[in-house]
Formats: structure tokens, sequence, C-alpha cells
């Protein structure tokens, strides 16, 4: 072989003992941070998938010989976390609007949750996220990337904006700062697991 | 009106997995893949399989295991693809998972993640 793999020596293989996989979505909007976030909290270098989607073009009238779809290529990135000698976490930087459906349907599938990252600049772009997310049935928490030089807002002023349930977690992080990521990812999976845990 | 066209994305998958559209396993993006450690003796050996399968042979071949996402990546194939190959190469005895599926209740799941985050946190 050898010609098949020019860049093994920079493969990132998974720690021999690891034999189950896990995965949380990092959801928000273009320039929210996740790749970020993403970049901030995992093991290797983030990577990145592409997929090309077809999607239904909005506002565009159907003319003839065209069948009213685009193509999209849509970027996905993503991180890998060793939580345990046998169990690796993935984290998907999931793009939020609802034009990529297609990719949610296999990013929802099996995932633990979501923590959606929300700018408060653009704090009406989130609305899209969490109604898919809510239609897919994923558990999410909710954290405020605090850009610089954009506006503070205690966190009770974001949850009514976002109208979020009360029970739904709201942090906030800087996405360049591993520490707060780490935190606002705990803040999450502790959601989830108690959820899980009252359940009857 | 437009009539029936087929869907470019499964044309693309269809032409580069010989003739597959829809993988024949249900793997999901962080399934974990490594080359068999007994592969049938058969005709077929990494060097006589399709390209793209070659490829993923080549990336799980010795080294150890990798997502199907890490797998597209580092190829640079779409997920739907490499998805497509890794079915394959399963159904063929020459991609395995590291383990036997072993079914962990979610709440212990959900535990783990938080034991490990929290001790990244420290």
């Amino acid at each position: 072989m050898g010609s098949a793999l020019s860049r093994s020596e920079q493969v990132a293989y998974v720690a021999e003992t690891v034999t189950r996989s896990v995965k949380l979505l990092v959801a928000g909007n273009f320039g929210v941070g996740k790749t970020t976030f993403v970049g901030s909290v995992s093991e290797i270098k983030p990577l990145r998938t592409e997929e090309t989607i077809t999607e239904a073009s909005v506002g565009v009238d159907d003319l003839a010989g065209l069948d009213g779809k685009t193509q999209t290529t849509v970027a996905m990135d993503f991180g890998r976390i060793t939580v345990s000698a046998s169990l690796a976490l993935y984290l998907f930087g999931t793009p939020g609007q609802r034009r990529f459906l297609p990719m949610w349907d296999d990013l929802a599938k099996g995932a633990l949750g979501a923590l959606v990252l929300v700018d408060t600049r653009r704090l009406d772009h989130a609305d899209e996220v969490l109604a898919v997310l809510e239609e897919r049935g994923v558990p999410f928490a909710v954290a405020v990337n605090e850009f610089d030089g954009a506006a503070r807002y205690p966190l009770e002023e974001i949850r009514e904006a976002l109208d979020l349930d009360p029970a739904t977690p709201l942090t906030s992080v800087d996405a360049r700062d591993r520490a707060t990521c780490v935190a606002a990812l705990i803040t999450l999976v502790e959601f989830l697991f108690h959820r899980l845990e009252s359940r009857p | 009106m437009s009539g029936p066209r087929r869907d470019p994305d499964l044309v693309r998958a269809y032409v580069r997995t010989g003739g597959r559209s829809r993988a024949t396993r249900d793997l999901d993006l962080v399934t974990l893949v490594v080359a068999a450690k007994n592969p049938p003796k058969s005709n077929v050996t990494p060097q006589t399989m399709p390209p793209d399968a070659r490829r993923v042979m080549g990336l799980c071949g010795r080294h150890g295991a990798l997502s199907v996402a890490e797998i597209a990546a580092y190829l640079d194939l779409p997920p739907s693809v490499v998805k497509i190959v890794v079915s394959d190469l399963m159904d063929g005895g020459h991609a395995d998972s590291p383990a036997p599926a072993e079914t962990v209740p979610e709440l212990s799941m959900l535990e783990e993640v938080l034991h490990g985050l929290r001790a990244l946190a420290v």
C-alpha cells in the first residue's frame, strides 16, 4: 500500500482501548463560533467534511427545464474528545439553517444532545436552529458566545428574548477559551443526564 | 411542471461506489471502523478493490480505528460515500467495528461523558 495514504503520519487514530463512540452537536448559524468552539475543546485538530445536498430553491421561479432545486455543499467541522478509556465523544459543528435539513437527519440521529451557540448581535438568527432541534426532539442547552465588542446582556433577558423553556440551561462562553467551552459542555451533559434520570 | 429527475447526489454516489446508492448497513457518522483481523481468503484484496475502498483500507489498514466522519475528512470524500464503501467492506469481511456492539444504557453513557468532561475541567 503506502501510496494510498501520504498523510498517514498525521492521522490521529482513536486510542486502541476505545470501542464506543457518541456525538454531541454544536449548533448555530454561520459565524457564531462553532468551529472555534470545537477547536477549543477537541483533542485532535478539527476535521472538516463536505456533503453535497439538494435543497429546494426558495423564491426562485420554477423555470422550464429546471427542477427548482439547487446543489449546495455543506461543510461540517468536527472534533473529538476521548472521555474514558473506551469511549470517544465527537462534537459536530452543525449549521443551523433550516435549508440544511438533509444534513440534520444524519447528524441528529443518535446524538445525545446539542449545545446551541448564539450571538447577542443576531439573536433572531437562533430561532431557526432552536425550532429545528425542537422538531427533531434533540435536547439542547444554549450558550451565548461573548464576542469582543458585543454588548453584554443579563442571561435572563436573553432567555426571555429567545423564549426558552425555564428548564433549558443557558450559559455564556468565550469560544476561544477552552475552560468556558468545557464548562458549557458539562452544563449540557448534566442537563441531559438529569432529564433522562427523572424520566418515569 | 418538471418530470421526475434523478437526485444528483445519488447519481454521484452510484458512480463512485460501482452501483450502490445506499449503504447496506445503518452506519453513523461516529461508527468506528478498523480493518478486520481475519479478512476472508478470497480474490478480493486491497490491491484489487475499487479505488475508494482501497483508500479506506489504506487509512484504516493497520493503524487503528477511525470514525466514518474522520475517514471522510482524511480522504476528502462525502460521508454518504464513505458509508457505502465501509458497508461493502464490512459485508465482505474486510472491515469491522473495533468491538462487538455492546449496548450501554444512555444514562451510563452520559455519566461516562460527564466524568470525562469534568476531568478536563480540572
